[in-house]
């Protein structure tokens, strides 16, 4: 089957096949960053811009080595140190980009639906890769190529997804993609973190996080967003990394062999104890390591270059 | 001069609905009944298979002049309005400078005599700058021509300060306008709080963020005894608190929009910013209740929050994008489609854009009494057309209705006996 996708802009429209099939070309890149010379041809000639209006370093430097990677050019354009400080909309922006010939347009942006809306103005493609709360597609692609690589099966695959599933977009995209492919989700965390309807995104919703660990395959622990604590979602770093945090003693509630993920950056001691996130359950510079492949797979279906 | 409206059927809500013509002289209705005999030099108005109704009053509109000329100025958006059919218009407070004082009031009287369309009503500020802390100088306002004072889009949080207000505006029998929404409840979001919400990772906007404020502010009506009109009314908990309300004698009407009652949360997929508005889109449960309280009488009156924007400004990510849409040019086919779902009779319907109003806001206007100044509409309800921001007089193009299919065309409208309107 082909990837019949110009954007990529959120996992919700895809199809379980669709997400094996980028599995399955990230497979064959995977190979390349291994090697001695690690590059190949497919890119060559093209233009990808990383438009990033929010502060990223993993996602930006992981789509630029994926891109350089494909020998595509690649030119890092963020706010600070453009025309947005000057009151430019972000539909002008991406034109005066694409008028430059940008094949593929990497967009990070605070605002939900931002790469939608920027879809909708230009011809290039465009990649989501984060917008406001909504979807982080390719964090959610290296997360299953990752779970893929260490437990082969999708399916009964037991997935928790553990803190503010409200303000993040790796769990929304995360959540669709699990659904899709056969894996059960859970989904822990105090209310206050909970958006409405979780469940009917095919989600099971645990308040208390012993009793959501248990039994599972897979934890993936969201990052606290510490400035929301004057947001009334918790009352302190402490109290919530006591009632929710990822220690040692929890992780044995889990199925024997469970993964640790985590999107990264990750708050040491906060959500996830710092044994744990270094010990052998933990997947979490695989997760780093397989972004790049992952997001060479995106760029290559995307660009028509099979 | 003297027009003679011949052939139509004449609705005006609790006196006439049936064949008859309508004789205007003088800008003034001066007779309506069957085969009038029209006077030698009279221009006649043919209007068979038409509908003749008294011009519709519009409580919530934002003319955005004086301060934001670029969306819509005082002319354009009377320009609007009598092609939509309104012969009446009130503006609320939220230009800039705000009007909070009589001289705001008495410019955009002014500029709305010098337009010479539609009645322009000011709608006054109930709080300086509605900041929400000190009363306007509310009897400056009425004595300028304010109808009735709101904060609007910028509501009152302070329950005392509401309540001051309402006592206060008893001496000047001046309803009090609230947009119901607490904003804490509602801080950062922009879109209805609900699946669609979570699913498009959108901050969202509780219903409750409604409701607590329509309980709050029907406690101080009842405590003051003032009028209280509610603005806008989205929620199906709102709709069942005004009916209880209304039920234990309290003083207070409400509106709905017609976006309100056709369209849900749904219009937002798609980060559809021409869904925006606020109050958001809600659920299908929520339209069903304002079609009910539209029904029953809860909600009186049908209003457009009129609410014109650059289409710069909602070509942005959604939550960047402002909130509303324009109403004025398309509330006569929405309003229909109730007739048609057998909601209201076409009777009703025609109240809740005429005389409902007028009695809302204490306005002579809504009437086709003999004596009554000729604000006349003539409009059809069966002829289809497609809805076309294009053509619209508005200065903005800000609708979720572009493209829509619908039936049922303002034809003529007058104002004070002059054709100020002809399709």
């Amino acid at each position: 089957m082909s990837f019949k996708h110009k954007h990529l802009l959120s996992i919700a429209p895809l199809s379980a096949e669709e997400i094996m099939l980028v599995l399955e070309t990230a497979d064959s890149f995977k190979e390349v960053s291994g090697r001695e010379i690690k590059k190949v041809p497919a890119l060559r000639g093209k233009t990808v811009v990383n438009l990033f209006f929010e502060p990223s370093t993993r996602t930006r430097t992981s789509f630029e080595l994926a891109a350089k990677r494909l020998s595509a050019d690649v030119i890092n354009f963020s706010p600070s140190n453009s025309s947005v400080v000057k009151g430019e909309t972000l539909l002008d922006t991406a034109r005066n980009i694409e008028a430059m010939q940008a094949d593929v347009i990497v967009l990070r942006h605070p605002a939900a639906g931002a790469a939608e809306t920027l879809a909708s103005g230009v011809k290039s493609s465009v990649i989501n890769a984060g917008d406001g709360w909504h979807e982080h597609p390719t964090q959610a692609l290296l997360d299953l190529y990752t779970l893929r690589e260490k437990k082969r099966e999708f399916k009964g695959l037991r997935v928790a997804i553990v803190g503010d599933v409200a303000h993040s977009r790796v769990a929304r995209s995360n959540i669709h993609a699990l659904t899709k492919v056969g894996a059960e989700v859970r989904v822990v965390g105090p209310r206050t973190m909970m958006p409405y309807g979780i469940e009917r995104l095919g989600t099971r919703l645990y308040d208390n996080l012993e009793e959501g660990l248990r039994g599972v395959d897979v934890i993936m622990m969201l990052r606290l967003q510490l400035e929301r604590q004057g947001r009334a979602l918790f009352p302190t770093i402490r109290e919530y990394s006591r009632l929710y945090g990822l220690t040692a003693e929890r992780l044995k509630l889990a199925e024997p062999g469970a993964l640790v993920m985590h999107p990264g950056p990750i708050n040491r001691g906060v959500e996830i104890a710092p044994d744990v996130a270094d010990s052998f359950s933990s997947v979490i510079l695989d997760q780093v390591t397989n972004g790049v492949a992952v997001r060479m797979g995106i760029l290559y279906l995307l660009t028509g270059a099979n | 001069m003297t027009i003679l409206i011949r052939g139509g059927r004449v609705i005006d809500p609790g006196r006439v609905n049936g064949p008859a013509d309508v004789l205007i002289e003088r800008g003034k209705i001066a007779a309506v009944g069957p085969k009038l005999k029209a006077p030698a030099d009279a221009k006649i108005l043919d209007a068979t298979n038409h509908v003749v109704l008294p011009g519709f009053i519009d409580l919530h509109v934002h003319l955005r002049e004086p301060g934001f000329e670029y969306k819509e100025t005082i002319a354009s958006g009377a320009a609007s309005a009598v092609a939509g059919g309104f012969t009446a218009v009130c503006c609320m407070p939220n230009t800039n400078p705000i009007n909070d004082n009589q001289s705001i009031t008495e410019f955009i009287l002014e500029k709305a005599r010098a337009a010479g369309l539609a009645h322009v009503f000011p709608v006054g500020a109930i709080t300086k700058g509605s900041e929400g802390k000190e009363l306007a100088e509310i009897g400056d306002l009425r004595r300028a021509g304010c109808v009735a004072i709101s904060d609007d889009g910028l509501p009152v949080m302070n329950s005392l300060v509401m309540r001051r207000a309402m006592e206060y505006a008893i001496a000047f029998d001046l309803p009090v306008v609230d947009h119901c929404e607490d904003l804490h409840l509602s801080e950062g979001g922009c879109m209805n709080e609900g699946l669609v919400s979570t699913q498009l990772g959108l901050p969202g906007v509780p219903a409750a963020a409604e409701d607590v404020m329509v309980a709050r502010n029907l406690a101080l009506a009842e405590l003051t005894g003032a009028r209280l009109h509610l603005a806008h009314l989205s929620t199906a908990g709102s709709v069942r608190m005004v009916r209880e309300a209304k039920a234990r004698g309290i003083k207070v009407t409400a509106e709905a929009c017609p976006h309100h009652f056709m369209l849900t949360e749904e219009a937002v997929c798609g980060y559809n910013t021409h869904a925006k508005m606020n109050p958001p889109l809600r659920t299908w449960a929520d339209v069903q209740a304002i079609k009910e309280g539209l029904r029953d009488g809860t909600i009186d009156v049908i209003a457009t929050d009129h609410a014109p924007h650059a289409t710069q400004e909602k070509q942005q990510e959604f939550a960047a994008a402002p909130n509303g849409i324009v109403g004025l040019e398309t509330a006569w086919p929405l309003t229909l489609t109730l007739v048609e779902e057998g909601v209201l009779t076409l009777e009703a319907a025609v109240a809740k854009l005429t005389t409902e109003p007028a009695k809302a806001f204490g306005l002579k206007n809504g009437s086709l009494a003999v004596g009554a100044d000729a604000d006349v509409v003539i409009a059809n309800v069966q002829e289809p057309w497609e809805i076309d921001p294009a053509r619209f007089r508005s200065k903005s193009r800000n609708t979720p209705f572009a493209g829509w299919k619908v039936k049922g065309r303002v034809t003529t409208t007058l104002v004070g006996g002059k054709i100020v309107y002809e399709a």
